[in-house]
């Protein structure tokens, strides 16, 4: 008997170290055997804790979906808003408060068909915010139904002929409106995740990663390739490491080649800085910023 | 001169629309978020030049829906936050009310209504939104709506609107509507210190197992903030106490209940409206907006005549007067019910008047206000007939 027991849990003792900054309480969380929003989370957390930002000042806000969910994972500031408008909703926290440090972590259907709008308008406009976006190439909890990022010949249930609409290249999206930092991995990339997190967490302005992840249930099943493992060693097989590499050329056929990589890591004025030095330049004294803009901006200026 | 806190005290000559965003910015809104849409526009023109004075961030989104949850992204921060539209954007902002009154979210939604449906008559006045105001977002929740008629009232409302809802963390909606929005008139803007502000109220209990929506007596919760370090969660979910999500019958039951008693316990501090010569009538018309300024010389014609001639002006459309209406209604023998739409108020007066008084709608599709002759026919027809 003794020899089953692969690990003992002492109640009330924190076991893992990322347990600390998830609802305990919460867990066991919705998502399907196999799946791999977890795996990301995990991720995430350990690049949050790597970044050393002071936890009690990190908001995340989520969209509606399987990874929706995430926010409501997590113990820190968090906001399961509605879907597709978790950019806005943290457009709106950002600008009234600076110093909170704002995550966006949503799913592919979400940030990128109903919520597309605000994806590039935020990086337009280089809005402090680090984006982090779950690519399953379907619609999970609905049910399987096709998204912009299903690939050509993969099958959906509202696409059960196959799809035939071009999927988006998101991190060439994202470049083309103005990211300045744009990251892609799978989840067999645990390391590489966590280390982009950590960057684009330091990052100041729109920062982007992208993170292919299974969903067994309703995409693999339905493509009849395989269970969660089998999307791993895909993922293992056939994702190649191209930092710097041109976005127009990291476009991804089913179960074709996923370059994996840092792509992008430019400067741009951020939204709220560039408000404060336009008026402060053109008003000087007579520009009153928000008490949160003004210590926030000062503070960072060293002044 | 503005004073520190951004109030532009003194007497000005200027339209509703600018006096909706003085009246914000009076009553400490310091974010909006806004979409240009005729005849709402000049409200954030406004803000957007005042606000980077006074300590305000304004931001034009890319859409309604995004102004609309943007808003609450910065109540969340801390602010006190609006945002402006008209009958299409208030079309594209009806899932953000609903999830602004699930999460207890205090904000404004400022609806300055133009002729619909559709894009309408983008320039020309309606009150063909209050229905929607009311029931406009999928499931059952309160609201509370208020009905300005002058420039001045679109100053003071808007500074109502916000303590209202502070005061019960329900969105509010300010039912403007063209006219009122474009009108010109006197509007005084009293010392900051003779202003009526609402301050938030914050739970600043311990940090650990607490229950960011217990309700305290009143049936409203305490707010918290982004980043004071209570790690707390909103969801549009049916949630508990502690935020988290629950989905189950019991859960809903509570939850959608309290969402809809809070504003039924406090009713009588929130419902207002102004009565004139009620007492003694015959015969009562019930206005609100630009209306109740339009029925004036038809009730005045009828009352030279020698008619007893009532006048209950709504200034909340929501919720609405059911125990004075019905009160009324065993005193009279019609009331008279004028609305720039085809007919939606009027179905709150029906239910509520019961079957023993007759009630009268005046309609009109929207474009310009009534002749007041229109209504002056309605009240002699019903007196005389």
């Amino acid at each position: 008997m003794a020899d089953d027991v692969l690990y003992t849990v002492e109640a009330g003792v924190p076991q893992n170290p990322i347990e600390d900054l998830l609802r305990m309480d919460r867990i066991p969380h919705i998502w399907c055997p196999g799946c791999g929003i977890g795996s990301t989370v995990n991720c995430f957390i350990r690049g949050l804790q790597a970044s050393g930002l002071d936890l009690d000042k990190v908001a995340v806000v989520s969209g509606i979906g399987c990874t929706g969910r995430v926010a409501g994972y997590l113990k820190l500031d968090s906001f399961h808003t509605t879907h597709g408008r978790a950019i806005p909703f943290a457009t709106g926290l950002k600008l009234a408060n600076p110093e909170l440090k704002v995550v966006v972590y949503s799913g592919d259907g979400d940030l990128i068909a109903i919520g597309g709008n605000h994806f590039i308008h935020a990086a337009r406009r280089n809005m402090d915010m680090t984006v982090i976006l779950i690519n399953n190439m379907i619609y999970g909890m609905t049910g399987g139904q096709v998204a912009p990022t299903t690939p050509i010949s993969a099958t959906a249930s509202t696409m059960p002929h196959g799809n035939y609409e071009p999927a988006f290249n998101l991190p060439h999206l994202a470049e083309s409106c103005g990211a300045v930092y744009v990251a892609r991995w799978t989840t067999f990339h645990v390391r590489h995740i966590i280390k982009s997190v950590k960057e684009a967490l330091l990052k100041k302005g729109f920062s982007f990663i992208e993170i292919f992840a299974s969903c067994p249930t309703l995409y693999s099943r339905r493509n009849k390739l395989g269970d969660g493992l089998d999307q791993m060693i895909y993922f293992q097989e056939n994702s190649e490491i191209k930092n710097g590499a041109d976005t127009k050329s990291v476009g991804v056929d089913f179960q074709g080649k996923i370059i994996v990589g840092k792509f992008v890591d430019i400067e741009r004025p951020v939204y709220h800085e560039a408000m404060y030095g336009h008026l402060k330049e053109k008003y000087g004294e007579e520009y009153m910023p928000s008490d949160e803009i003004k210590e926030f901006i000062s503070g960072q200026n060293g002044d | 001169m503005q004073d520190e806190s951004g109030v532009l005290t003194g007497a000005h000559f200027i339209d509703g629309d600018h006096a909706c965003s003085e009246g914000a910015i009076a009553a400490g809104c310091r974010f909006v978020a806004g979409y240009p849409i005729t005849p709402s526009t000049e409200v954030v023109e406004r803000i957007a030049e005042r606000f980077p004075f006074v300590g305000g961030v304004f931001i034009q989104m890319e859409d309604e829906i995004a102004s609309s949850i943007a808003i609450q992204g910065a109540v969340w921060a801390g602010k006190k936050a609006m945002t402006v539209t008209s009958g299409p954007g208030f079309s594209l902002m009806m899932e953000h009310i609903g999830y602004a009154a699930m999460t207890e979210t205090p904000c404004v939604f400022v609806n300055v209504q133009r002729a619909g449906p559709s894009t309408g008559l983008p320039t020309m006045p309606a009150q063909g939104d209050m229905m929607q105001a009311r029931w406009g977002s999928h499931g059952d929740y309160g609201i509370i709506a208020l009905c300005p008629n002058s420039p001045q009232e679109c100053f003071d409302f808007t500074i109502k609107a916000f303590n209202l809802a502070e005061q019960f963390r329900v969105p509010v909606m300010l039912m403007m509507d063209e006219c009122v929005g474009h009108m010109i008139e006197r509007v005084v803007i009293p010392p900051p210190n003779e202003i009526k502000v609402f301050k938030r109220r914050y739970y600043r209990g311990k940090k650990k197992d607490f229950l960011p929506f217990k309700p305290e007596k009143d049936l409203v919760p305490p707010m918290i903030k982004a980043g004071d370090g209570y790690r707390f969660h909103v969801t549009g979910l049916t949630h508990d106490e502690k935020g988290y999500p629950s989905m189950t019958v019991g859960t809903q039951a509570k939850l959608v209940t309290r969402l809809s008693d809070k504003l039924k316990v406090n009713e009588d501090k929130i419902i207002e409206y102004r009565e004139d010569g009620v007492e003694s009538a015959e015969l009562i018309v019930i206005t609100y907006g630009i209306t109740s300024r339009t029925a004036i010389p038809a009730i005045e014609q009828a009352r030279k005549e020698g008619m007893k001639i009532g006048h209950l002006r709504l200034i909340t459309a929501w919720p609405f007067p059911a125990k004075r209406i019905h009160e009324l209604a065993s005193k009279v023998k019609a009331f008279v019910v004028p609305e720039l739409n085809l007919g939606q108020m009027v179905y709150e007066v029906e239910r509520h008047a019961g079957s023993g008084v007759k009630v009268e709608p005046v309609s009109h599709a929207g474009g310009t206000v009534h002749d007041p002759k229109e209504i002056y026919t309605a009240i002699h027809r019903l007196m005389k007939g």
